[in-house]
């Protein structure tokens, strides 16, 4: 491969490019991937090889329990050693994306192993076509269980998972000052999925779990007459997912949902009736992709990354890091269980102290982002978690880091090496009497030399004190 | 104003899901109670009345000592009208008190604004769990927001005291300018600064405790402990909230099981928070209230219930004039709202209001929005 030099704007592109479509990367791979070029990178990312992602068979000869994820927390384990290691990283952060929006919790659904297919399926068919993915969602044991469709029947319709589909999954409650459907629209879409339910398992072992497994039941189904958004028919689940998918609604739906996710924060969902997106055009281009390929969401993801929206500067860590940005990015970045270790466990529960519990989100709503992230709580936990890892310099990735810092120079000043390491953790810019702040502190320490084995050990213990104290700072919380 | 010459203090307890008022406090006299839950329905030798129409579900035994005392309040028939059957939309509803408008500021979030507009103590307003829950939130104040007492503080993994005391410094003065690039980066700085403070000054707090109750973990147990723990100490608090975890309330099916437990969980842990505050001598100037953002549909679906609106809400504490208030909704079929649901007779901004003026000793008007007729239970 010819290496043309790099400019510092395409690092940081390419760095920007990596933390949103996936959980970042170590600096090492940002300059390799910067060297590829970014509509390279993009179409790799877009159409995932078909070689794994992740070498699974290691995966499960390290930790067997993951197979039978017997334990929610195996489940939770499982979610962060894939981030972490699975190379087709935008795969694996549009698995996070439909988990934030098609959540099931297992707080309700109570069998690990179910609620974690669920998770996996988002893997499989997050980049694919939005109404098979709904029609898989009806179908889907975990949903079915978490919002009752199980307990709706042709005789005593449950309205839980036909008004969710609709507020929360498909459509939202408004758009443009309107109202996307109606009470009994909302009624007519419970009453098509009566029927849509689960196959009776016999556990393994007493008290153990089985997955469930889904099974249509024609003689508990409404085949009556329905009305549903305007549309009147014998009307089936399936029929309802065509319905909802030409939607102008869901177009807006899936357009605001990426855009948010992977652009800017938006407002949650509820209040999208009455707040317009704060893109326009960008939604208006997103729905396109939506109805131009017939609802494929590698469509919407492709103009989404090419977008001058996308690659703007202005939104460039401006959005606040999710929990699994902040663990998933930091281990990323530091190069920490990339291969089978134990402690993988300690790290997989960060994210819920930080309050974002994967497999278990605090409603059907799922988590609400951007500033609500933050409270003195998780800001504490955050800071906690970050500053430990950047500041171990026997992990790979910090070594490097440190390694490269060396390579600067025989002699480093202060200001050297405070801008160095932000540098190498982004780039990442923070306010000059933040920065000022860093410099005093390394200046205190006197010279940063690395000529005898002392100097050294103080140098490499030095770096990792600023790393650590870079993120501790506010600019850090931002991706 | 009350009698009590401490500063009084809130709790607010929120049983998230939609708790099925109808099965709490049962109208068991009424015929058409029978009629509406066939598949839920108490059976009346289980029930354990408070009057000759109407009677506590059999897991909320532990609270019928205060009910006898005098000092549980029952607000009956509460609500809001239109009531919304999301349990978002109605959460953030009762949190912000803007039914017509998306509001993002809480109701408490103002009362810790209104006590403490200064900012003199991080500590005004506490939440135990993790994630600052709308009715707390408000741009400018402080809420210590607190997922676990024993272990709560900056840069604990710097085991040199004098390397972590010079840490902590620089961290005070990188977050000291309140300067960043916009409004989410500078309430992320003064966020770290409240934490820093308040996570030294919790940290006294379970050393001064000596507690001898016992309460069931797990759903609001260990945070009703540790609001205890923090009054004890005295640290300023008079703002304390919590939740029930994850819609818990949210009993769709299989409810007979469901809300027994759960609201055994609640009467167990309210019995062993007042035994606490009581053992430590420091219940006189709190005042609890317990709410779900709901009701839930009159009829059930026989397995469960559906989401309702006209609900239950609880006031606890020994300032509290016990009864009821309010009204029982009628069950009437011609007086039910469409869709089935009990319509509610008193607004929730109603008892907001009582607590806030009669209680907090506040103005209600600007925190709840408007004039509400109040109730007299406090």
């Amino acid at each position: 491969m010819s290496h043309h030099a790099v400019s510092q704007e395409e690092i940081a592109l390419m760095a920007h490019l990596l933390r949103r479509a996936g959980f970042g990367a170590s600096r090492d791979e940002i300059e390799a991937r910067a060297h590829q070029g970014y509509d390279a990178v993009v179409e790799e990312l877009l159409n995932p090889a078909d070689a794994p992602g992740i070498e699974e068979d290691l995966m499960y000869r390290a930790y067997p329990s993951y197979f039978d994820k017997a334990a929610i927390e195996t489940g939770q384990t499982e979610i962060v050693y894939r981030m972490i290691n699975n190379k087709h990283q935008l795969k694996e952060k549009m698995a996070l994306f439909w988990h934030t929006i098609l959540c099931a919790g297992d707080n309700k659904v109570d069998n690990a192993r179910t609620t974690s297919m669920q998770y996996d399926a988002f893997r499989e068919k997050g980049m694919g076509n939005f109404k098979e993915l709904l029609l898989w969602l009806s179908t889907d044991p975990a949903m079915l269980y978490y919002l009752d469709n199980i307990e709706s029947h042709k005789t005593a319709v449950n309205e839980n998972y036909g008004r969710e589909l609709l507020e929360l999954f498909s459509l939202g409650v408004g758009k443009d000052g309107d109202f996307n459907y109606s009470e009994d629209d909302v009624k007519a879409c419970a009453r098509a999925f009566t029927g849509w339910n689960l196959a009776p398992t016999v556990p393994v072992f007493p008290y153990g779990r089985t997955p469930f497994e889904f099974r249509f039941d024609p003689a508990d189904h409404d085949y009556g007459e329905k009305t549903f958004l305007g549309e009147t028919g014998n009307w089936n689940g399936d029929d309802v997912v065509e319905i909802i998918c030409k939607q102008p609604s869901a177009a807006r739906f899936v357009a605001r949902k990426l855009y948010d996710f992977f652009v800017a924060d938006e407002p949650p969902v509820p209040s999208w009736r009455l707040s317009e997106p704060r893109d326009l055009a960008a939604i208006e281009q997103l729905e396109k992709a939506y109805f131009d390929s017939g609802y494929e969401i590698t469509a919407m993801l492709r103009v989404l990354f090419h977008g001058d929206f996308f690659k703007d500067e202005a939104i460039r860590y401006a959005k606040v890091k999710s929990p699994a940005d902040v663990v998933i990015g930091t281990m990323r970045m530091a190069q920490d269980h990339t291969e089978p270790k134990p402690g993988l466990f300690f790290v997989a529960m960060e994210p819920k102290y930080m309050g974002m519990d994967l497999l278990n989100p605090p409603t059907v709503e799922g988590w609400h982002m951007g500033r609500e992230w933050i409270n003195s709580g998780s800001l504490i936990d955050r800071i906690n978690f970050a500053s430990r890892v950047l500041g171990d310099t026997e992990l790979p990735g910090v070594r490097s880091m440190v390694n490269r810092l060396m390579a600067q120079g025989d002699s480093l000043t202060a200001e050297q090496m405070v801008d160095g390491c932000l540098d190498l953790v982004g780039p990442l810019t923070i306010s000059d009497e933040t920065r000022q702040e860093l410099v005093g502190h390394v200046s205190r320490g006197g010279a940063l030399l690395h000529g005898t084995e002392e100097e050294q050990a103080d140098f490499s213990r030095r770096a990792g004190e600023t790393f650590q104290m870079i993120a501790t700072t506010s600019e850090f919380q931002f991706g | 104003m009350v009698s009590t010459s401490k500063d009084p203090v809130l709790a607010v307890v929120s049983l998230s899901g939609g708790n099925d008022g109808m099965n709490a406090v049962i109208p068991y006299s009424n015929p058409r109670y029978r009629d509406y839950r066939p598949t839920l329905g108490i059976p009346e030798e289980m029930i354990i009345p408070l009057n000759d129409t109407l009677g506590l579900h059999p897991s909320l035994a532990p609270m019928k000592k205060y009910w006898d005392e005098g000092k549980l309040a029952i607000i009956q028939g509460i609500g809001y009208p239109n009531g919304s059957l999301s349990h978002f939309r109605s959460m953030d509803i009762w949190a912000t008190c803007e039914p017509d408008t998306l509001g993002v500021e809480g109701w408490l979030g103002r009362v810790v604004k209104e006590l403490d507009p200064n900012k003199e103590n991080v500590l005004t307003g506490v939440n135990f769990g993790r994630g600052l829950p709308r009715a707390l939130a408000m741009e400018g104040v402080p809420i210590a927001s607190v997922g676990d007492l024993s272990s709560y503080g900056l840069l604990t993994e710097l085991e040199k005291e004098e390397q972590r005391n010079e840490a902590l410094d620089l961290f005070g003065r990188m977050y000291g300018p309140a300067i960043g690039r916009g409004a989410v980066e500078d309430f992320i700085r003064s966020t770290g600064v409240e934490a820093m403070m308040g996570a030294d000054i919790l940290g006294t707090a379970p050393g001064m405790y000596r507690g001898e109750e016992e309460y069931l973990l797990g759903n609001i147990g260990g945070y009703m402990r540790d609001m205890v723990q923090v009054h004890n100490a005295g640290l300023g608090t008079r703002v304390f909230f919590t939740t029930a975890p994850y819609n818990i309330f949210d009993t769709h099916a299989n409810q007979a099981v469901g809300q027994s437990n759960l609201l055994n969980d609640v009467a167990r842990n309210v019995d062993s928070f007042m035994a606490d505050l009581r053992h430590h001598g420091i219940s006189d100037n709190v005042v609890t209230l317990l709410y779900s953002e709901f009701g839930r549909r009159a009829m059930d679906n026989g397995s469960g219930t559906d989401h309702g609106t006209g609900g239950v809400a609880f006031v606890i504490g020994e300032q509290v004039k016990g009864g009821l208030y309010g009204m029982y909704p009628s069950l009437e079929p011609g007086d039910l709202e469409d869709g089935g649901n009990l319509l509610h007779n008193n607004d929730f901004r109603s008892t907001y209001a009582t607590l806030l003026e009669n209680w907090m000793g506040l103005d209600s008007k600007p925190i709840v929005g408007g004039t509400w007729e109040k109730h007299s239970f406090v």
